[in-house]
């Protein structure tokens, strides 16, 4: 699997970017991983969304999806295509350090 | 006596009291079935409704039939299920004991959470194919359709038998040029997706089959709301996408039933299951099958049908103190129907995706090849959904584990 480097250190990532290992993550990496989603600045509410996917993968070993995710961050869907407007889940997902959400079949 | 209660007779509750009845000796086990109305809809069929190749009135029986002499079937709403005491509360104030429970209450439509999905125009311009109801006007609305844009739309993921949309945009290519409207009529299939399907070697195939039968494919949009009478879909992220006829597929959640059950269900009302044994990671005496759990498995009858055998056999284990079988492999098969006399056929489990090939081995049906085979078995699956899948017998040839052998694996992606 590819490496990329965050905050000075190298991590293992999947083929479309997301962290092959979650617990290689820390905050430093964020911004970092938010410039590349397009993400210039992470304001209070996008770290609001980013520290509760991290929650949520420590709890329940998935990130949620965004129609979850808008039913219990607090944060409503509309709002969460604002912050992050290339998909809430996914860019939030990533910018976590967590696994990509999976969808269902 | 113990008791088993059975929540839910739809698919997956049928076969698996019918399975349980077969197993255990009626002198020390009653088995309960709850469901609200005594209207079985082959639920499948609804596919076929809109296009005229079926009705309502065909693709419904009596629940009450479809279960085995000595199951007791119980008309009633459910209001909760209360997990300390072991009792389920019925929508009729009385209550239900029991040593066993298993939740089939399949998966809710919930319409409501889109925002303009049930206002003006819903039923008029904005329809789902999804429910009775739906089916039947959707009927009355493609006869009508005589030109414009059509588009067939799913709102987010999890939804019940996730090809059910394709296979209706395919038939609804062929209904236009039987009728000679074709070219008047524009389709346009609408996903939030990043293909046409979840897994890649079918999204492929399926892309194909839409671009040959003249089917704008749109991705990635996420419903945010419906405009039933300005006839606009808009997406959270700000697309807007104009249409004459709608055909939408509403969100899915689990019962909220669930939702009133402390300590039950998930975000979703669906109930937290153990992917492989089928027991609920609430209670180990509940047990849960089909639509109503979150395993990621399809939604789909066939899955339920699988989940059967390994459910009832760890009912069993369970009651018998013995340790339970973690063999379910999330083995899912369908027919997808492509229009004019063809369909095609995927076979899939938790591990493996959809692929090429043959089922259930090497010789038999061609998978994700369109065939008149698969058409055919498509036409006979209500007969064996009737007589083999509810009555929780064994299919020959059909088992819960995956098969592999006539699968042809892609060297690289
Ligand atoms: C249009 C369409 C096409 C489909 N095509 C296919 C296909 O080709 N192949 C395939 O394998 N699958 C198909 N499916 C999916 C299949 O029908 C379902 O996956 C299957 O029926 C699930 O079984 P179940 O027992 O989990 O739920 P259901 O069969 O839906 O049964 C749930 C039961 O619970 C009852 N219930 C719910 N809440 C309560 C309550 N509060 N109180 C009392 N009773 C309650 C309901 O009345 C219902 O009878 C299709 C579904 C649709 C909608």
């Amino acid at each position: 699997m590819p490496t990329a480097t965050y905050a000075g250190r190298d991590v293992v990532v999947t083929e479309d970017g997301f962290f092959a290992d979650p617990e290689q993550w820390t905050e430093e990496m964020a911004p970092e991983l938010a410039r590349a989603e397009g993400i210039d600045a992470l304001t209070e509410d996008h770290w609001r969304v980013v520290k509760f996917m991290r929650r949520e993968y420590e709890e329940k070993g998935a990130g949620p999806t965004v129609r979850v995710l808008g039913k219990t961050s607090g944060v409503p869907i509309k709002q969460l295509y604002l912050l992050f407007p290339k998909g809430p889940a996914k860019v939030a997902a990533k910018i976590a350090g967590i696994p990509k959400p999976h969808g269902c079949i | 006596m113990r008791r088993i209660v059975i929540l839910g007779g739809g698919t997956g509750g049928t076969l698996g009291a019918n399975r349980l009845r077969k197993a255990l000796d009626p002198d020390d086990y009653e088995i309960v079935v709850v469901d609200r109305d005594d209207r079985h809809v082959y639920q499948p069929g609804l596919l076929f409704v809109p296009f005229g190749l079926t009705t309502i009135d065909d693709i419904v029986r009596p629940r009450s039939e479809q279960l085995h002499r000595g199951i007791a079937f119980r008309s009633s709403g459910i209001d909760h299920v209360d997990l300390e005491t072991e009792t389920v509360h019925l929508g009729d104030g009385t209550t239900l004991g029991y040593d066993v429970l298993v939740v089939a209450t399949g998966a809710a439509l919930v319409p409501e959470e889109t925002e303009g999905l049930t206002g003006p125009g819903w039923m008029e311009r904005v329809f789902t194919f999804y429910t009775p109801e739906g089916a039947a006007a959707l009927r009355t609305a493609l006869d009508h359709f005589d030109g414009g844009r059509l588009v067939v739309n799913i709102v987010d993921l999890p939804i019940k038998c996730p090809v059910a949309p394709l296979e209706f945009t395919f038939l609804a290519d062929w209904f236009f040029r039987e009728r000679g409207r074709r070219d008047q009529v524009e389709l346009t299939y609408v996903t939030p997706l990043d293909g046409a399907f979840t897994t890649p070697v079918a999204a492929r195939t399926l892309a194909g089959l839409l671009g040959e039968k003249d089917v704008e494919l749109v991705t990635e949009f996420n419903t945010g709301a419906v405009d039933g009478e300005g006839g606009r879909l808009h997406s959270y992220d700000g697309r807007d996408l104009p249409f004459d006829l709608a055909v939408v597929i509403p969100l899915h959640g689990g019962q909220p039933w669930v939702g009133r059950s402390l300590g039950l269900g998930d975000d979703l009302n669906f109930v937290p299951t153990d992917l492989h044994t089928l027991q609920s990671k609430a209670r180990p005496n509940v047990f849960a099958l089909g639509d109503a759990t979150d395993v990621p498995a399809s939604k789909a009858g066939s899955v339920a049908h699988f989940e059967g055998e390994v459910l009832a056999g760890n009912v069993q284990r369970y009651l018998a103190g013995q340790e339970l079988d973690g063999s379910f492999d999330g083995h899912a098969n369908c027919f997808i129907e492509t229009g004019f006399g063809k369909a095609l056929l995927c076979d899939f489990n938790y591990d493996t995706e959809p692929l090429p090939g043959h089922y259930p081995d090497r010789v038999g049906l061609p998978l994700l090849k369109e065939s008149r085979l698969n058409h055919l078995g498509k036409l006979l699956f209500p007969f064996v959904y009737w007589h083999g899948l509810l009555p929780g017998r064994d299919l020959p040839g059909v088992h819960a584990p995956m098969p592999t052998r006539g699968k042809v694996v892609e060297e690289t992606v």
